[in-house]
């Protein structure tokens, strides 16, 4: 049994279950009996510590005021503890890196970036994953197995050609085959980029939930005279809402989190440069000032962060299944 | 003052109610074809009904992969082997270029410790925290926090580094977290940590261990919880126990599922470009591959280099998600 693979089973998978789980440990087995001891827990606890530590100092010196933040480290904020709201308003609405305009507007293009893009590769995925495992055909199987294998290929392989041909379109010597369509300066481009990207992985995934799915039924619904489209709305995508959630999710994130795409087809404009994108210019550019640039980076990660501990049974499951994307 | 502030929040927020308006139409939108599409396919029947169905489920996600993924595959090997405007062949030059420039050479050399040292790192701190973690009252708790940050981003994770790695002149006082330490520990001058090579490429990749420790402590601690119980009780029997039982047992165990995590750290480390992007540009001696491949293709404009090196980056991930892809099968076909 394999957790990876197992990410995507209707069942309960003790992956997921293992995070989520509430109840007290287990009792342990001998292996683990054999670190039994109060160094575990000492070794445990410091681990935690040392790596929640870095995120706490971003929280705080997001809250601290400017002269503060300059002049003090943030540890010695619990000692004078003055906090406020006021960098995100800041750097929110005016800016505050000697540009005008702060980051919500980028904020809001992370948002319009990442729905449709998961919408998108979601529901093309399922269908294409429904015709390989139910309207099966001559060479489907080779389909799958070619789109399976397309998993090994990186992101960095299709930045070039992919960029050449929403600027200038596809041509054969003189004949345009797809004409350059000006795109510029719209979500398209990153949408159709993350949308092609997530085809190979989500197929394969949600391939192998679908296909799991009970032939009686199926067939029942053949039977009854249902067409394929009736089959997979009313049945196909209502029996599969936990595979699609995962990959949902992990899509979302995967977006929302996502530097290189969105770098290479949305360039660094407020109108559609995600998050990502602005603070990675900040850091260069204005690092100096540190209540500013915590402040937007601890607002790029809370939405990740909320989704992460809400939905953290989902989230780990498609993490998991996702860890190779790319 | 206010008034302005105001009148910039106001305009921001009509920026934004409009974008996402977009957004909900163009979803919208998106679902309305469909559906539209399946309600008229849906009416079809007899012979056509069969290969109708087929074109329309897997035309458009065919059609992009060819045009998003296989095209542009076969393009950048071609473009890797031209000029920079794609008009003159160069043969090998291209690679040539990347084997023996002495800059290119330092950066694949980084990336090849990066490789070396950051998955090892991040598997097996992974590892022991997953022999300890179940053993600990509170253990959902330090698994979330310690998975945690593989929901932050690359550049989130980076900046949060960023500002521990601060450093400052030692006449003021520090608000660098490592700096503070260095100097609470007696070091009197500590250096400018992300200046300093090679000093500067390890605390990098202590960012990529920080994300990736918590994904393999929770695979590897799953595996471990499937050992079966017999097995380690045999071998408690016949006088196994701590360290011998953990090699010996523990370790052969759940051996697939560590070198699943080993490689999957890998291949997100070889294509990870954010985190030296954001922390340093790429800039003193912490260059890696994919980040060069980046400058080149899209800040300098050398296609070819550009490509050239995809193409070195690709042939480094290709075995390593093969292999994974295959394991994976296997252990699917096993169940």
């Amino acid at each position: 049994m394999n957790e990876t693979a197992a990410a995507h089973d209707a069942e309960p998978d003790p992956l997921a279950k293992h995070v989520t789980d509430t109840r007290p440990a287990p009792a342990p087995g001998p292996v683990r009996k054999a670190f039994s001891n109060p160094i575990a827990s000492v070794i445990v606890v410091v681990v935690t510590v040392l790596w929640t530590i870095p995120t706490l100092g971003l929280l705080v010196t997001s809250l601290r005021p400017k002269q503060d933040v300059a002049e003090t480290g943030w540890w010695t904020a619990f000692a004078h503890p003055d906090l406020g709201l006021s960098n995100y308003h800041t750097v929110l609405f005016e800016g505050g890196f000697g540009v005008s305009g702060g980051l919500l507007p980028y904020l809001v293009n992370s948002l319009a970036i990442s729905i449709p893009a998961t919408v998108f590769s979601l529901v093309l995925a399922a269908m294409a994953a429904y015709a390989l495992s139910w309207v099966r055909f001559r060479g489907s199987d080779v389909i799958f197995f070619v789109i399976f294998a397309l998993q090994v290929v990186p992101l960095q392989m299709a930045l070039i050609p992919l960029l050449q041909l929403f600027s200038g379109g596809a041509h054969l010597g003189t004949v345009t085959i797809i004409p350059a369509f000006d795109l510029s300066g719209t979500y398209a481009p990153v949408w159709l980029a993350h949308t092609m990207f997530a085809m190979p992985l989500a197929i394969f995934l949600l391939h192998n939930f679908i296909s799991q799915l009970p032939r009686d039924l199926m067939e029942a619904a053949i039977v009854d005279g249902a067409s394929h489209f009736k089959i997979f709305r009313s049945i196909v995508l209502p029996l599969c809402t936990p595979a699609l959630a995962s990959f949902a999710i992990f899509e979302f994130l995967w977006v929302w989190n996502d530097l290189l795409v969105a770098l290479t087809f949305a360039g660094g404009t407020p109108e559609v440069a995600p998050m990502t994108v602005r603070l990675a210019q900040l850091s260069g550019s204005f690092g100096g000032r540190w209540e500013l640039l915590t402040a937007g980076a601890f607002l790029s990660i809370i939405i990740p962060l909320i989704v992460f501990f809400s939905l953290q049974r989902y989230f780990v499951r498609g993490l998991l299944a996702g860890s190779v994307k790319g | 003052m206010s008034v302005t502030r105001a009148l910039l929040a106001d305009g921001a927020w009509t920026d934004a109610s409009v974008k996402l308006g977009n957004m909900v139409g163009a979803v919208a939108g998106f679902l309305g074809i469909l559906l539209v599409i399946f309600f008229v396919a849906g009416r079809a029947s007899g012979r056509i009904a069969r290969p109708l169905a087929v074109v329309l489920f897997l035309g458009p996600a065919v059609l992009l992969l060819i045009v998003g993924l296989v095209a542009p595959l076969v393009r950048t090997v071609y473009l890797s082997f031209y000029n920079d405007d794609g008009t003159k062949f160069l043969g090998g030059k291209n690679y040539g270029w990347a084997l023996t420039t002495d800059s290119v050479q330092h950066v694949l050399l980084n990336t090849l410790l990066w490789l070396a040292v950051a998955p090892l790192a991040a598997t097996g701190l992974g590892l022991l925290l997953a022999l300890l973690v179940d053993r600990v009252r509170g253990q959902a708790v330090y698994k979330s926090l310690i998975f945690m940050p593989m929901a932050i981003s690359l550049v989130g994770a980076s900046i949060i580094f960023k500002f521990v790695y601060d450093a400052r002149d030692v006449s003021q006082s520090q608000i660098g977290l490592l700096s503070q330490l260095a100097i609470s520990l007696g070091w009197h001058h500590p250096p400018n940590w992300m200046l300093s090579q090679p000093l500067n490429t390890f605390l990098l990749m202590v960012v990529m261990v920080w994300v990736q420790t918590g994904f393999a402590m929770v695979v590897l601690s799953a595996a471990i919880n499937a050992i079966p119980d017999e097995v380690t009780e045999a071998a408690r029997l016949d006088g196994a126990g701590g360290v011998k039982l953990f090699w010996f047992v523990t370790v052969p165990m759940i051996r697939t599922t560590l070198v699943v995590v080993l490689t999957t750290v890998m291949i997100t480390t070889l294509k990870a470009f954010d985190i030296v992007r954001t922390m340093t540009g790429g800039n003193f001696g912490t260059q890696v591959l994919a980040n060069e491949m980046y400058s080149q293709s899209f800040v300098q404009f050398n296609t070819g280099r550009g490509s050239a090196l995809a193409v070195i980056l690709f042939l480094g991930v290709l075995p390593l998600v093969a292999y994974n892809i295959v394991q994976l099968r296997k252990e699917r076909a096993n169940r």
